[in-house]
């Protein structure tokens, strides 16, 4: 057992009260919903908030649906609910490759959608998924609501938009109708941090690719889009050229570091595969899905 | 023995209900009234004078009754920790250890101070309230840097940082090497490991100063010699100590040695007349719990160009850490056992241990056999791939065939036929078929290896002479007591200590088949120095069965030699007339006449017994085996190295092995899947890291540190073959560590025949994915 520093602990049984628990006791208050994050930092004593907002009883932001042109995925929606969500599942299923690979089935039922975006770890799988597709966020406060870019949601490391007393309650997804999605993750095994991860969505028309979006985790910044390989893509014609030179971009433009998992050279060269993997699998969900 | 019913069954093990159902009782579930906590202050430098300790702020806070540092345990503690001559007799540097640091810290984690307080968590918050004041010190990472002349010293007042230095001479080694037609070198690196067993550490002790009592509880593999130790430091006479170890959650090894812990938490307590409980933290885990294996092979081989093996030299570089280990210098085995299942003319292997500013190694499952295994098997492989042979070939041409068989350093292989595990394996693995996908897989540009791992190795400690030499006096034979109580129910206790391997379930089937009583009529006890024999010798090197179920199987058969007597007064025959069967002694030619052990049992305790015999029914009996066991078999895995990404992963893993007669098929299974996943673990995934410019533990938590899971391991496929011992009259072989041998070579062998094509003819541990990559990238070059 690891013994974490004293704090304060208190429960929120609606939006509006958490972000008014928040208001109250100032910025060394954190909101608590899985803890998969926040508690074994707390444990080490590498994170000592004064106190824990608990929102698990928030269910009311635990929802996967369609809203016109759009997915609304509530901030508290687990990890588990994104894996086996049907309209997920037949609209993009870059989420479910990527929840294959999130940590260990007992993680997968406890941590949120939520909680891994506003961690702000560059390592974090969903915050590649989320910039990936171009999504944003909705993010409250007592006074108001505000909608901020998935691409522009991360300050750096483990700094996010989100305020001292806001908090994120929904994710938003464009759907994109034909859109095919893959994600490719090398880890030393899994529960680790990925080495590299790439995420990429492509829409085809007549052969040629019209939109893309490609997200890159481990390798930078939260959630990192790979905008060069995106603009080297959008127009070309599907294929292996085609990949092998957004792979070249990416791989070019990402900023990974040497660590435990690995020099820095084989970051970038792992970018490099995995981007030509993932784009390879998503053109094959486009074709399959008939675009 | 009695007709066999229960040896050789699959009987499910009787602990697990109480074990999966949460009803087991480890050191944390345990508690007294008045029960305080202790937690450490420990030095976050790899090395540094201390020059003062502050406890005021700590003290002041609600709860905190103490703060203690080595000024105030050298009032209740005295001496050293003990290291023993294990297989390096000779030292020639052992710095003195005493269980907190006083003027100088040598690693990382080691003990300043004690917090005692009410409870758990203002004692951690106490901890960081005590102002050490440190001035750093030099510090050494690097066993080979080490080595050198100019190294930092691990201790200032050192000489250097040698251990120990000595050379095992196994035949003439010129004159093998002079024959050489092939000379193949390898340099091998053996990781550091942290054991990690799930339950960490902890020692709850209580000390009763009227009738100088002290009872202590902790996490052992072997609570007898922790009490040794611990009355000793302080100066309690032994039969006034009590060590308990209950349910322990895993060892490993790594619960065999005395701790500093062990003996502080005794010596808080009758410093503050309270009893004290702490319990290790999982970071503590990986940062202060001994390390295993940390060690630099090189290597050369000579051989003949048609496969024979002729010569062996080799150097082991053994990273101590900062102190000896008590039983550090077991590993040096390895050198022991460097020739594995061939003939060699000669082996010749040097061992220097070498003392480092980190926490110190000390057997880890397998201990020096899993190293020995290891460079001895990638070793005949390399002489293979230069000579464009099989593994297979290479293996068959120079396997020991006739036993009991000397290896070149005068050990002698009790029993073996390692054709036998080899052949089975190659079959239920489908070898050839998988030689020839391998071409297919390679014709495509796909990494496909096939690895085997043919093992021996020494266990079952062991007969008194050697082990008597290499603990410095206490032989490590066992003890064993039981009891027939008057109502026919049987208390046996053992000197082992079971902490995952079943013994409930193995030596009661042992008993109750000897003394023809129901499987349940068996209590088995062990783990309480204040029950059964005087000494138990506790649970290590794979010995319970082979040295601890023989001692119960000599106890029973006295308690039988007894029975038969007091039985045959009872049926007015002659003893040689009875014949006992079921579970009774009946008279031969008249079934009739006949009772049973339990009414026998219950006549032991009334009157009218024969002119001579005393009451009770009881026995107890020491075991000292004329040999160790040496297991054996032969492993085969199949791998696939991604080309880009340098994933491994394992296609098919297949164990054939033979531990001799088998008296539980499914609990021998469950130890080898155990052990063949902590040996893959240590060939892709596990390796303790330190920052070798500051000396700090970089894999400090589970997060870091990759034990893997089990979406990691492959499902085994498992046979084996019997060829019983000779050395004991079940004859058994130890199984615990085999697995542990065995695996890593079989996994690092096919990693390297799946990279051969591309130049690469050596992959260290842990083969991950930047390391095989790397590797590549290189090889391209």
């Amino acid at each position: 057992m690891q013994t974490p520093a004293p704090f304060e602990y208190e429960h929120a049984s609606s939006v509006d009260e958490a972000l008014a628990l928040l208001e109250r006791h100032g910025p060394e208050t954190r909101l608590v919903a899985g803890g998969h994050s926040l508690l074994p930092m707390m444990k080490l004593r590498l994170a000592r908030p004064e106190r824990l907002v608990d929102v698990n009883d928030l269910t009311d932001l635990a929802y996967v649906r369609r809203e016109g042109d759009q997915i609304a995925i509530g901030a508290l929606t687990r990890h588990a609910q994104l894996a086996s969500s049907p309209l997920l599942a037949s609209l993009y299923p870059i989420f479910q490759d990527a929840e294959r690979v999130i940590a260990d089935p007992v993680v997968r039922n406890r941590g949120t959608i939520g909680g891994s975006l506003c961690q702000g770890d560059p390592a974090e799988d969903l915050s590649a998924v989320v910039a990936t597709l171009g999504g944003s966020l909705k993010i409250r406060s007592r006074t108001g609501e505000r909608v901020v870019a998935a691409r522009d949601f991360y300050l750096g490391p483990y700094e996010t938009q989100v305020g001292p007393a806001e908090m994120v309650t929904e994710v938003v997804i464009p759907i994109r109708p034909g859109a095919g999605s893959a994600y490719e993750k090398v880890e030393r095994r899994p529960g680790d941090w990925a080495i590299a991860a790439v995420g990429c969505f492509l829409t085809v028309s007549g052969g040629v690719i019209a939109d893309c979006g490609i997200g890159l985790a481990a390798v930078g910044a939260p959630g990192l889009p790979a905008l060069e390989a995106e603009a080297a893509l959008r127009g070309r014609p599907a294929g292996e050229e085609a990949y092998a030179a957004a792979a070249q971009m990416a791989a070019a433009h990402c900023r990974p570091q040497t660590d435990q998992r690995g020099p820095a050279e084989y970051k970038r060269d792992l970018v490099a595969e995995l981007t030509r993997r993932a784009l390879r699998r998503a053109a094959a969900r486009v074709m399959a899905g008939g675009a | 023995m009695a007709v066999s019913q229960l040896i050789g069954a699959r009987v499910q093990r009787r602990e697990d209900p109480r074990l999966i159902t949460g009803h087991g009782r480890f050191i944390e579930d345990h508690t007294l009234p008045g029960l305080t906590h202790m937690a450490v202050v420990r030095s976050p430098h790899p090395h540094a004078r201390v020059l003062g300790i502050d406890a005021s702020a700590a003290t002041a806070l609600p709860g905190v009754l103490a703060v203690f540092t080595a000024v105030d345990f050298h009032r209740i503690l005295s001496g050293t920790m003990p290291v023993t001559p294990s297989f390096a007799p000779e030292k020639k540097y052992v710095p003195g250890r005493f269980p907190i640091a006083d003027q100088e810290v040598c690693f990382q984690g080691e003990p300043v101070a004690v917090v005692v307080a009410t409870d758990r968590y203002q004692a951690a918050d106490a901890v960081d309230l005590v102002h050490v004041t440190y001035a750093p010190l030099p510090a050494v990472v690097d066993p080979e840097v080490a080595l050198r002349p100019d190294s930092a010293k691990a201790h200032v007042d050192g000489p250097d940082n040698i251990g120990w230095d000595m050379t095992y001479d196994g035949g003439d080694i010129e004159a093998a090497f002079a024959k050489a037609e092939i000379r193949v070198t390898e340099r091998i690196l053996q990781q550091r490991l942290a054991p990690t067993a799930m339950e960490t550490r902890g020692v709850m002790a209580s000390y009763s100063p009227y009738d100088e009592q002290l009872t202590v509880w902790l996490s052992s593999q072997n609570p007898h010699f922790i009490r040794l130790f611990v009355s000793g430091a302080m100066g309690i006479p032994e039969s006034r100590v009590r060590g308990v170890s209950p349910d322990v959650g895993g060892g490993f090894g790594s619960k065999i040695s005395p701790y500093p812990e062990d003996y502080l938490v005794p010596a808080a307590s009758k410093l503050l007349g309270r009893p004290v409980r702490w319990i290790e933290t999982r970071t503590e885990s990986i940062m202060t719990t001994i390390h295993g294996r940390g060690q630099v092979f090189t290597a050369e081989a000579a051989a003949l160009r048609d496969g024979t093996l002729l010569g062996l030299r080799l150097t082991q570089v053994l990273d101590l850490g900062a102190y000896h280990g008590t039983f550090g210098a077991f590993q040096a085995c390895a050198c022991l056992m460097a020739g594995g299942v061939y003939r060699w003319e000669a082996i010749q292997a040097r061992t220097i241990g070498v003392l480092t500013n980190k926490v110190p190694t000390d057997p880890y499952r397998g201990a020096g056999r899993p190293e020995g295994t290891h460079l001895c098997e990638r070793m005949v492989d390399r002489v293979a791939q230069e000579l464009g042979m099989d593994p297979v070939e290479i293996r068959r041409k120079n396997f020991a065939r006739e036993f009991p068989f000397m290896n070149n350093f005068g050990l002698t292989y009790d029993s073996g036929n390692y054709d036998g595990t080899l052949d089975r394996a190659l079959e239920l693995s489908d070898y050839q078929g998988w030689r020839r996908r391998q071409e297919e897989a390679r014709g495509q540009g796909r990494l496909v290896g096939i690895g085997v791992s043919t093992w021996v190795e020494i266990c079952g400690l062991g007969p008194s002479q050697p082990t008597a030499a290499a603990t410095g006096g206490i032989a490590l034979v066992e003890a064993a007591q039981i009891r027939f109580l008057p109502s026919g129910s049987v208390a046996a206790y053992v000197g082992t200590h079971a902490h995952g391997q079943g013994h409930d379930t193995t030596f009661s089937q042992i008993i109750a088949d000897t003394l023809g009583v129901p499987l349940d009529a068996v209590d088995l006890r062990h783990g309480d120095t204040a029950e059964g024999p005087s000494f138990g010798y506790g649970t290590y090197g794979s010995r319970s069965l082979a040295v601890g179920g023989m001692a119960l199987l000599t106890a029973s058969n006295q308690i039988l030699d007894k029975a038969r007597r007091l039985a045959a007064h009872l049926l007015e025959a002659a003893p040689d007339d009875l014949e006992f069967t079921a579970g009774a002694f009946s008279v031969k030619g008249n079934p009739q006449a006949s009772k049973t052990i339990q009414e026998v049992a219950f006549a032991a305790y009334g009157a009218g017994l024969p002119e001579g015999m005393e009451q009770g029914l009881e026995a107890v009996s020491h075991f000292d085996p004329p040999n160790f066991v040496w297991p054996f078999g032969a492993h085969i895995c199949v791998v696939e190295v991604d080309r880009e990404t340098g994933a491994v992963e394992i296609q098919s893993y297949t164990a054939v092995d033979d531990c001799g007669n088998v008296i539980n098929p499914m609990i021998v299974e469950g130890q080898l899947h155990g052990g063949i996943a902590q040996s893959v673990a240590q060939a892709l995934f596990e390796e303790v890291v330190y920052d070798h410019e500051s000396g700090q533990l970089v894999t400090a938590t589970m997060l870091d540190y990759l034990v893997p899971t089990i979406n990691e391991m492959p499902v085994p496929t498992l046979d084996r073959t019997v060829t019983p011992s000779p050395t004991n009259s079940l004859g058994v072989k130890g199984i615990g560590e085999a697995g542990t041998i065995a695996a890593s070579a079989a996994v690092i062998n096919a990693v390297c025949d799946a990279l051969g094509p591309l130049g690469i003819h050596h992959v260290d541990m842990p083969a991950s994915p930047d390391r095989i990559w790397q590797l590549m990238q290189e090889a391209r070059r």
